[in-house]
């Protein structure tokens, strides 16, 4: 298959693993940000290939991780009303709320549909105009452009019957709590990469000088991944921090203007809470004024919903990367991907779920 | 690969009088028996269900034991590339009568049909079984039909039961899989539950992906013919190569390696499995099957698959070890391994 293959070489991933291992002379630890990468890692067991020395963290960059458990009980909510369409991409639909995740909603009667893009909710809010189509907006930098685009577009065809539940978030900020947190252990960040796709790379270059800390945009398939650890590790032997692309098939300097014009349109960047982590500010984006309409939270009266967290998982150490999911004492006995205690064993993009499904340890 | 139906517009119901199903057409009286005298029974070339009689009586052959299974297929879309319900549900139960080293003789139809269903669909479901089970050699021998309210059944739901005749020298039950077995996919894996999700989602790709839908009984029969020692046998339905290997692989108490660089898929799946975020290994067939023997037979074994299907490539993919960390064990390119392990649930397509 082209363009996958070439970057899962195996003769190219073993040079490459040599190469980190003949420029690494003390210990290193590194935070790939983006669940994605950190599947790729555990999948291809490239933690098993590079030297001892080097740690790597795995990161907050999982949509599904970070939603906090009260947008996951609205979106319960609102998903049990008779009078609702709601609509989700798949990796939501197992996360556990207070009480109950969506499939199970979905079981007991309510209307639960797996959407491939928000575009498929706004045709779907054209074709039932009896009903009202909410869409669970959750997600990085990475899924906000095509969100905003179907808020357009229900404007455009003068639809009252779509909305957003939303819980986006952003990364710079991410790991700017990290960068201040008192446990922080992150010597060097692989970026994500299809975050920058969207936004560019521009907005890491005030951390990399504030924190003095090198960060590489990084892609996800193995042969991206070591190439984002040597260039780090490199950085870090030499005594530099920069701001480097290693992922520059895709991502420019600037990222995607048209992307970044809709997403401007449509959203404000505000304070978000992240599940496990708490309320970070500018964290986030919610509906500007313009199209405030279209927040389901305020179309709908959520005042009700009560949650309640599982004080037994650890997701939010999990995340910042102070713990291993293995280090959990649930992990595989009480926490599994059947009946899971957080967000991270059950999202393909948990760094928990990686660790279940690949090593088992 | 498999023939085209042959569709000709001669359906033996007067398609005017009901062009679609009804809910007399289940209610025992005689429109009922109308639909089974005129469209299924001589649709399907039923043998002693002809007799019309409560239960089908068939004799066995000494010096053979009875094989019986079940299965139910609720497949949406009805049709797809590569196959429909009709031709799914005879070769299901055939190819688990396979598995058990049987050879498929006899099969039971229980048709759950929705109102409202086109009496020309029906009628070409009806035409697809008739071909499969010609090419299966089984006979449909006993019945059923019931009729559901529109709004409670996907237009048609089929359960079959199959019988099958097990020789007295033949035991392919997993208890039989010892350390050393090498492990042999029949094909390529992945194609039914992709084309299924393409067409479902109205994803189009390049090249139509079409299912692998087929009859496996005459794959099993050639290795025994040629006096392979099969060990065990295993269809890769639902949860794919990875369930199937999983469930082996627990009932023995045993380890099972595999190559991941052996593993056949074919570049198209793999490239809808990239862009859905599906493993490919999770992915159910519905034409393939795993095979443990001495490893001493595997290459012979394979080249009598490949002569049978060359289109289909099977493969050698790994072997049977006494430990290891996890019931199956990838090991990838790069020299590194991870677990295959059961999947849970079902897999759900990615955020992003």
């Amino acid at each position: 298959m082209r363009y996958i293959d070439e970057y899962r070489d195996a003769d190219k991933v073993k040079q490459l693993a040599a190469a980190i291992k003949k420029i690494t002379t003390r210990e290193h630890r590194l935070m790939e940000v983006c669940g994605g990468q950190t599947h790729s890692i555990v999948k291809y067991g490239l933690d098993q290939i590079i030297p001892d020395q080097i740690e790597l963290i795995h990161g907050p960059g999982c949509p599904v991780c970070v939603t906090p458990m009260e947008i996951l009980d609205q979106a319960i909510a609102l998903a049990a009303r008779a009078d609702v369409i709601f609509c989700s991409f798949g990796d939501m639909l197992r996360v556990p709320g207070s009480e109950k995740d969506l499939l199970s909603v979905k079981a007991e009667g309510g209307d639960v549909r797996i959407v491939y893009s928000p575009l498929d909710a706004v045709k779907l809010a054209k074709l039932h105009p009896d009903k009202q189509i909410v869409f669970l907006a959750v997600g990085f930098e990475t899924t906000a452009p095509a969100n905003a685009l179907s808020v357009i577009q229900a404007e455009q065809l003068g639809l009252e019957n779509y909305s957003l539940l939303i819980s986006h978030v952003l990364v710079p900020p991410a790991i700017e709590a990290l960068m201040t947190s008192s446990d922080c252990r992150v010597q060097g960040f692989l970026s994500a990469g299809h975050v920058c796709a969207v936004m560019g790379y521009e907005e890491y270059r005030p951390i990399v000088e504030k924190y003095k800390v090198p960060i590489v945009v990084t892609g996800f398939e193995p042969l991206d991944i070591l190439q984002g650890i040597y260039l780090c590790v490199k950085q870090l032997e030499e005594g530099r921090a920069e701001l480097e692309n290693q992922y520059t098939r895709v991502v420019s300097e600037a990222g995607n203007r048209p992307a970044q014009e809709i997403i401007k349109k449509v959203f404000t960047v505000s304070a978000r809470k992240w599940r496990g982590i708490g309320e970070i500010p500018n964290s986030g984006f919610g509906l500007s004024e313009t199209y405030s309409q279209f927040d389901a939270a305020k179309r709908f009266d959520l005042s009700a919903v009560r949650t309640k967290e599982d004080n037994e998982c650890i997701s939010g150490l999990i995340m910042q990367g102070i713990k291993k999911p293995h280090e959990c004492p649930a992990f595989g006995i009480r926490c599994t991907p059947e009946k899971p205690l957080g967000a991270p064993m059950v999202s393909s993009e948990g760094a928990c779920s990686a660790y279940y499904r690949y090593r088992k340890s | 690969m498999k023939e085209e139906i042959n569709f000709t517009p001669s359906c033996p119901f007067p398609f005017e009088q009901y062009p679609t199903i009804v809910m007399a057409h289940g209610g025992g009286g005689r429109l009922m028996k109308r639909l089974l005298d005129e469209m299924v029974i001589p649709t399907l070339n039923a043998g002693a269900i002809s007799e019309m009689h409560d239960a089908a009586v068939i004799g066995c052959p000494s010096g053979h034991r009875i094989a019986m299974t079940t299965d139910s297929f609720v497949v949406n879309p009805l049709q797809f590339p590569g196959g429909d319900i009709g031709c799914l549900s005879i070769y299901g139960t055939v190819n688990d009568l396979a598995m058990a080293g049987a050879r498929p003789a006899y099969l039971s139809l229980g048709l759950i049909i929705e109102e409202g269903l086109e009496m020309k669909t029906l009628w070409r479901f009806l035409e697809s079984m008739r071909n499969a089970a010609e090419e299966c050699g089984v006979r449909i021998v006993t019945g059923d039909t019931k009729v559901v309210d529109r709004g409670k059944g996907d237009g048609l739901y089929v359960n079959t039961a199959g019988l099958g005749f097990v020789p007295e020298n033949i035991d392919v039950r997993p208890h039989r899989i010892q350390i050393g077995d090498a492990v042999l996919v029949s094909g390529d894996l992945g194609r039914h539950g992709i084309a299924i999700m393409a067409q479902r989602e109205g994803l189009s790709f390049d090249t139509t992906i079409e299912s692998d839908c087929a009859t496996l009984h005459k794959h099993v029969q050639a290795l025994l013919d040629e006096n392979i020692d099969i060990h065990c046998l295993r269809d890769l339905t639902r949860g794919g190569l990875s369930s199937a290997l999983n469930e082996l692989a627990t009932a023995t108490d045993l380890c099972i390696d595999l190559d991941e660089t052996t593993i056949p898929v074919a570049g198209e799946v793999r490239a809808a499995c990239e862009l859905l975020g599906l493993d490919p290994l999770y992915v159910a067939c519905e034409g393939r099957f795993a095979a443990f023997m001495p490893a001493a037979q595997a290459e012979q074994a394979k080249q009598i698959l490949q002569t049978l299907s060359p289109m289909i490539q099977p493969q050698i993919i790994g072997k049977v070890a006494a430990e290891g960390v996890a019931p199956v064990i990838l090991h990838n390119a790069f020299g590194g391994q991870r677990v295959l392990d059961m999947l849970s649930g079902e897999q759900l397509p990615r955020i992003c």
